[in-house]
């Protein structure tokens, strides 16, 4: 236990593990009570990729995501209320409401969004790496994505920008091997989606077990150390699993049932429960953490329902600096 | 008051604004060592250093993403796209991320960014390297849109759109490069969001934009000289924030109005104009609002195909002329 991740962070991880689960299922729960609207992209199977990166990353350091991007907000620190209001269209939303579930963001906590068009936010990190490279600040910037973001253009124009400005970015690629409902493997001209184009750009090839935080923590703090150092971008291929479909509209009975079979025996929550009390942390301290988990997630619940609608003022708010939306005087 | 070039004004704006604030910061494809293509950035690279002038591969979504990125995470970035016509290979990052993005997050997030980019016809490049795209811009909410027509306009609203905290699509016309006017001693700011009165006239007015400016003054002096009908000339300037206090104050002084736009017939910005005049002007037309715009064709490269087809002087003082007969 007391190796290069230790206790506190273990701990960390458990949580931030159990807080996207529980919260991803309690959306997926409001959806199925029409208290959601709209769509979701659930992350239930990949927390152990969120948990890992956000523990390697320090304060001041940014991170940018998909529309799957409940899990990546949270785990920075934004509210559960906050999220799950947003997600309800509440005025205690994140975004007061006006973003919804697909763009998620707490820039104070250096969420800094949800990108819900394939491919966009890769430049977009890089800009902000590049913001932290010309102010000295040291601070780096973690891009999520799909395996399926791998084919779009703006994925090799932002690897390419990256390295040749040595950007410090941090690029991974959750691997789920389905592009929304499409095997990943059918539409890619190599095996890894991410790893196998990672020499085109100069970079290392790495692929890590998106399913174990300890792994995920390991190759995001190098890939983190990589870039104070100043010796620009990474790109990360971890592999992972979703237990639910592409979104809500999709039951995913496209996966043949072996393949869920064997990646449900991979499930990231009681494969880090065993690693805990192997460990020999107490039973106890791994259950209450998940009790307290469970217990934040129906306190933000029930805080969610009771916030108001957004005010219908709020549509003409800021879309310009000035707060207003003003096109003409 | 120096006099200056089109283009000069260009590479003078964002010195004197880079000189202002480091935080400002320039990208975009052979804007940094070459100067750019339509040489509007010579001498920057030399002054500021590479580290705030930098030039980028042939990469548009990268290039609009960093500078949005940066914009988010506090520089104040200048974005280069060679042609106007190129915003359509990232025309994702512009509408669906920089413009939407603050009122997405509601308000967590502040853009102050520009986008340069060269607009227009008149130089023979051909339907791929002659639009004019203004429309495009405007009508996305989120976004500012300016197209100056002189040296002394390009350098005060580029100077404005770079401090403005929102972003600026910044659209410079690219047949107006080597026109030179007089650009004012020091420091030189202009007003985002306001149109300009450039020729007095009572009988009608012309609202025009960027290379059609000119045109429409020269073809007003015409009308003035040959036939002492006299028609004031708005150079809009300004599409958003659109300056209607101008627009309706110059309306009203003879209810005839005519629009001059080098973009295609379907939706210029002219048709907004003429609707606003309508709704809100309409107990003082005297005459229906008349667009003059290029048809709706792909623009060619020959010098004739080319040239009959973006409003001329010639076309200009015609149609005012019919109009008023």
């Amino acid at each position: 236990m007391n190796d290069d991740i230790g206790e506190d962070n273990r701990l960390d991880m458990w949580r931030l593990q159990l807080e996207v689960r529980h919260l991803e299922q309690r959306a997926h729960d409001l959806f199925m009570q029409n208290l959601i609207k709209g769509t979701s992209h659930l992350a239930v199977g990949q927390e152990a990729i969120a948990a890992g990166c956000a523990t390697a990353m320090r304060p001041g350091d940014y991170s940018f995501c998909t529309y799957r991007g409940h899990a990546h907000t949270l785990v920075r620190g934004a509210s559960m209320t906050g999220v799950l209001g947003e997600l309800m269209g509440k005025e205690c939303g994140l975004l007061q409401g006006k973003g919804g579930s697909m763009h998620l963001t707490d820039v104070e906590k250096g969420a800094m969004g949800s990108y819900a068009i394939i491919g966009a936010h890769l430049p977009i990190a890089a800009g902000a790496a590049w913001a932290a490279q010309y102010n000295k600040t040291g601070a780096v910037s973690f891009c999520f994505f799909g395996d399926g973001t791998t084919n779009i253009g703006a994925f090799h124009e932002a690897l390419n920008f990256a390295v040749i400005w040595k950007l410090p970015v941090v690029f991974v690629c959750e691997n789920n091997f389905y592009m929304e409902y499409t095997p990943i493997d059918e539409v890619t001209a190599v095996e890894h989606p991410a790893a196998d184009r990672a020499g085109a750009y100069g970079l290392e090839s790495i692929i890590v077990d998106g399913n174990d935080a300890d792994a995920v923590y390991r190759v995001a703090r190098a890939a983190v150390d990589k870039a104070v150092a100043g010796d620009g971008p990474s790109l990360i291929e971890a592999e992972t699993y979703r237990h639910y479909g592409h979104s809500r509209a999709d039951p995913a009975t496209y996966r043949p049932d072996k393949e869920v079979e064997e990646w449900m025996a991979k499930d990231p929550i009681p494969m880090y429960r065993s690693r805990l009390l192997e460990f020999g942390v107490p039973e106890k301290v791994v259950g209450d953490i998940e009790k307290s988990v469970l217990k934040a997630v129906d306190d933000a619940t029930e805080e969610a329902k009771a916030s108001p609608v957004p005010r219908d003022e709020l549509a003409h708010t800021d879309v310009w600096a000035d707060g207003g939306s003003a096109w003409r005087n | 008051m120096a006099e200056l070039t089109y283009r000069e004004a260009v590479a003078d704006a964002i010195a004197q604004e880079m000189e202002r604030d480091d935080k400002v910061v320039f990208l975009g494809e052979d804007i940094a060592k070459a100067g750019g293509v339509f040489k509007t950035t010579v001498g920057l690279y030399d002054k500021f250093g590479p580290d705030r002038v930098r030039d980028t591969p042939i990469s548009e979504q990268a290039i609009l993403g960093a500078a949005m990125g940066a914009a988010m995470t506090g520089l104040r970035p200048i974005a280069e796209i060679m042609f106007s016509d190129f915003f359509a290979v990232c025309w994702d990052i512009v509408v669906n991320q920089i413009a939407k993005t603050r009122y997405m997050t509601g308000g967590q997030v502040t853009m102050p960014l520009v986008i340069r980019s060269a607009n227009g016809g008149g130089v023979r490049f051909g339907a791929q390297h002659s639009q004019s795209i203004e429309n495009w811009a405007m009508m996305i909410p989120g976004l500012k849109v300016i197209a100056p027509s002189t040296p002394a306009d390009v350098k005060g609203l580029l100077a404005a759109s770079i401090r403005d905290p929102d972003p600026v699509i910044f659209f410079e016309q690219k047949s107006l490069y080597g026109d030179k006017g007089e650009i004012p001693d020091g420091e030189h700011v202009d007003e985002l969001g306001t149109a300009k009165v450039v020729r007095d006239g009572t009988d009608a007015v012309i609202y025009a934009l960027a290379a059609m400016v000119p045109r429409s003054i020269k073809a007003a002096e015409r009308l003035e000289a040959d036939l002492g009908i006299r028609v004031s000339v708005v150079d809009v300037r300004s599409l958003v924030p659109l300056d209607t206090r101008t627009i309706f104050s110059e309306f009203r002084k003879s209810g005839r109005a005519f629009t001059v736009e080098e973009n295609p017939r379907l939706c210029g910005w002219g048709a907004e104009l003429s609707s606003l005049i309508t709704e809100e002007c309409f107990w003082d037309m005297d005459l229906p609002v008349t667009r003059i715009t290029t048809p709706h064709i792909p623009l060619a490269a020959a010098d004739n195909l080319e040239d009959r087809m973006i409003p001329s002087v010639d076309r200009i003082y015609e149609t005012v002329r019919a109009g008023l007969d």
